[in-house]
């Protein structure tokens, strides 16, 4: 019979079983119903930070570089160390130059391409922009005065000019790295009904995984640029110009390179303790581990295809031993994390190994170069070495940029760990944005080889013997004088 | 003042920094672009590169400390013009990223080809860059930003105020710029190239000056909020700004080139201070105030603690660079 109690429990549970029923049918359709924006966003960040961070990196070493070339060149009254710092000047000035606009591209993207997070969360993280914004200023008027000051300051004043530039790479690349440590561990609000509220901005400038991410990228920063100017004598060592220009050239960015290469293994260590807790899911990815296993093996290589584990070599222990510091403890598995919060595994694991990879490669060739000096050998007379130093620098750009797209991707599906999708971020453009990837793409690559081209030219005049590039600007016979003028 | 006001003034400080000095920069490239075959313009394009060489990057800087304290500041309405004006600033951007790297790609050019190329990229990108910008700023002062983001892509930019918006933003840039240029082919001795200067910087002048007043009509419909301001706040700076325009052309005529740049300057930041006092206290005008604007006030405080920092540490080697360009050994020519 039915009486009004069951009539409304009857309700009752219809009620609560449509709802169920609604709300799982909307998170799939949320699944599924993937903004149409959000890939030419991505790819178009994608191509926008992963261009850029290489000439940060330049902007943060190279400097500091230059400074160690200048100093030299004037304690010891050194003409090929005063040639290579000037030299290096008008290089950074190229580079400093595209890596400013570049960067202001991002600035741009973050609202175009992200206005949900920077409309929601644009006074929380800002903060660390705007000392950032500082540093960036203090480093392009002292870009200015140093450029620009050859002969004409006094030398020992002229050459601290640079040191400024040194400090403030430094400064921006924390600053930014402080926000992307934000981004995988927020902190510094609250949300209450749905808004955020008790904003503490300076936790974010100062938050605690900001200094070892920070740590890990400035690190990264000395091994690119290190070794890609190495790079560039040893090329030319390889074509028989062994004077002490050249070996001056390689040796101190190669010092810098291989201080930096033998640290960032411990760097890197130290940043991905407590990873099982902060992101397990973003570990998992990292070691391929689709269950959990104890203890869990160090997976070398190898894909997850719908599910499984193929073509990996694991080496037993080892993956315990790394992640989790311990012999058995396990390294939890993909199963244990729902499916929608899974990260793109495949290409995250791989990213992270080929960082791995590189950057032990890289360790182990310098610690050996310098234990061979200090036995009396020179590894510099042998065509092999110099042909792996050649390729270093390539090498370290691809190390570098794997070890971001495993943070980044391994981060997925969330901008803000824990707290919002990568999806709620992203603005409501439909196609028109694969339009602007397409431009983006055309006018990159014009920057990639327009610099290409001014810096190899740059290169042979130099070495062709020209002291001072003559004015590009007019017919070089039409006015004489003029064009030697400058 | 309220912290939310003023964190709004020194957004907008940055505003008139990158407008006057940025600005100049981007005006060059007008004199660039018209300065003849690569024979005749030679003489022109170095002075150009010599002038804005040391500069161009810490001067660009501005713009970034404006987006990022408006970001953070005010973080919705940031969202929201990012959305609706996507288009011109896009358009804005392209032209950043060609000029500076162009720029820098010019003057280590190998061949007279390659640098003629840069610096027709240079020169174009200068002009299209301050006109989007200035169609933004028109866009945002005729209340055509809604505080959703769901502005119409097209007519929000597309329109009488921003399209007038666009074109004195090039006009100003190039009036300054030829200030400086003229001030500068002066002090390096060259008065034949100072000469061909200031007639088109006297040129520039009038022609830019006409477009104001004549905006001063569109505007006066268009976008009455900002009319009424003008007519009423920002009035004495509208009447300075007409001032010191026509003391400088006269300045220019006379060849008083050292003065005629403070008087440019003074213009110049007065007619967008007057933009500025005229939208207040509209952040987004006739959507959102900047009280209402505002992100969170430990932000805003945290933003106050980064501004005056700069003033600290940013303005003293900053001033430093600027009397080293105007110095006598800067204005040897480098190598």
């Amino acid at each position: 019979m039915l009486t009004p109690d069951v009539v409304t429990a009857t309700l009752a549970h219809a009620s609560q079983v449509a709802s169920q029923v609604a709300s799982q049918v909307a998170g799939r359709i949320a699944a599924e119903a993937e903004p149409a924006g959000l890939l030419p966003a991505r790819e178009q960040m994608a191509l926008s930070l992963g261009w850029h961070i290489i000439l940060a990196c330049f902007g943060v070493a190279f400097p500091a570089m230059i400074f160690v070339m200048h100093l030299r060149g004037i304690r010891k009254d050194d003409p090929v160390a005063l040639g290579l710092a000037q030299r290096w000047a008008k290089v950074s000035a190229v580079l400093f130059a595209i890596g400013a606009v570049s960067g202001t591209v991002l600035s741009f993207e973050m609202g175009v391409l992200w206005p949900g997070l920077m409309g929601t969360y644009g006074d929380v993280l800002g903060l660390p922009f705007a000392f950032e914004g500082l540093a960036f200023f203090l480093e392009a008027i002292f870009l200015g005065i140093y450029l620009y000051g050859w002969n004409r300051m006094p030398p020992k004043r002229h050459v601290l000019m640079v040191l400024p530039m040194a400090v403030t790479g430094i400064i921006g690349a924390y600053c930014v790295l402080a926000v992307n440590a934000w981004m995988n561990v927020p902190t510094g609000f609250r949300i209450v009904d749905g808004e955020v509220t008790d904003v503490e901005p300076w936790k974010v400038l100062f938050n605690g995984h900001a200094f070892l991410q920070f740590a890990h990228m400035w690190v990264g920063a000395y091994m690119l640029a290190g070794f890609s100017v190495a790079g560039v004598y040893a090329v030319g060592m390889l074509r028989g110009r062994r004077d002490a220009h050249h070996r001056l050239g390689f040796m101190v960015p190669f010092v810098f390179a291989s201080v930096a290469a033998v640290t960032q293994p411990f760097v890197g260590h130290v940043l991905g303790f407590g990873l099982d807790e902060r992101q397990p899911a973003k570990l998992a990815a990292f070691e391929l581990a689709e269950t959990t296993e104890s203890p869990s093996p160090l997976r070398l290589g190898g894909v997850l295809v719908d599910g499984e584990v193929k073509g990996s070599i694991d080496i037993p222990y080892l993956g315990s031993l790394i992640a989790m510091n311990s012999p058995d403890k396990p390294v939890s598995g993909l199963d244990t994390i729902p499916e929608e919060d899974h990260p793109p595994v495949n290409m995250t694991h791989l990213a992270f190994q080929t960082m791995v990879g590189i950057g032990t490669l890289l360790a182990a060739v310098v610690a050996f170069f310098w234990v061979q000096r200090r036995r009396g050998r020179d590894l510099l007379e042998k065509r092999w070495f110099l042909r792996f130093a050649a390729v270093a620098g390539p090498l370290a750009v691809v190390a570098l940029e794997a070890g971001w797209i495993a943070t980044e991707v391994g981060r997925q599906p969330w901008i803000v760990y824990d707290v919002m999708r990568t999806t709620d971020a992203v603005g409501d453009y439909t196609a028109s944005l694969w339009w602007l990837l397409g431009i983006s793409t055309v006018v990159y690559t014009g920057m990639t080889v327009g610099a290409v081209v001014v810096l190899r030219s740059m290169a042979r005049r130099w070495r062709e013997g020209a002291v001072d590039l003559p004015s590009p600007y007019a017919p070089a016979t039409a006015t004489p004088g003029e064009g030697e003028r400058r | 003042m309220s912290i939310e006001v003023a964190v709004a003034a020194a957004l907008f400080v940055g505003v008139v920094a990158y407008a006057v000095l940025g600005g100049a920069d981007f005006g060059s490239g007008f004199f660039d672009l018209t300065a003849g075959s690569s024979r005749r313009g030679a003489e022109l394009r170095t002075l150009v590169d010599h002038s804005i060489g040391p500069v161009w990057e810490a001067n660009h800087v501005w713009l970034i400390y404006v987006l990022v304290i408006w970001w953070t500041g005010f973080p919705e309405s940031f969202a929201a013009a990012m959305s609706t004006l996507v288009l011109p600033l896009l358009l804005a951007l392209l032209g950043i990223v060609l000029r500076g790297a162009s720029f820098a790609f010019r003057k280590y050019a190998e061949t007279l080809g390659q640098a003629r190329l840069f610096g027709v990229v240079f020169a174009a990108s200068s002009i299209i860059t301050p006109f989007f910008l200035g169609t933004v700023a028109g866009a945002i002062v005729s209340g055509r930003v809604p505080m959703d983001g769901a502005g119409d892509r097209w007519s929000s930019w597309v329109n009488p105020t921003s399209l007038f918006g666009g074109l004195i933003a090039v006009g100003t840039c190039a009036f300054l710029a030829g200030t400086f240029l003229v001030a500068d082919a002066e002090r390096s001795g060259n008065h034949r190239l100072a000469g061909e200067i200031r007639v088109r910087a006297l040129l520039v002048g009038l022609v830019t000056g006409a477009l104001v007043f004549a905006a001063l009509v569109p505007i006066e419909h268009d976008a009455p909020t900002l009319a009424d301001g003008l007519e009423g706040r920002a009035a004495p700076l509208v009447v300075l700004a007409a001032i010191a325009g026509v003391a400088t052309m006269y300045l220019l005529w006379r060849r008083r080139y050292a003065v005629a740049r403070i008087t440019a300057v003074l213009a110049v930041a007065s007619v967008v201070s007057g933009w500025g006092v005229g939208q207040y206290p509209w952040l987004l005008v006739d959507e959102v105030t900047i009280t209402d604007a505002a992100g969170a006030t430990a932000t805003l405080q945290g933003l106050l603690v980064a501004v005056g920092l700069a003033v600290l540490v940013v303005v003293p080697p900053l001033a430093y660079l600027f009397r080293l360009t105007q110095s006598e050994e800067w204005t040897r020519p480098d190598h």
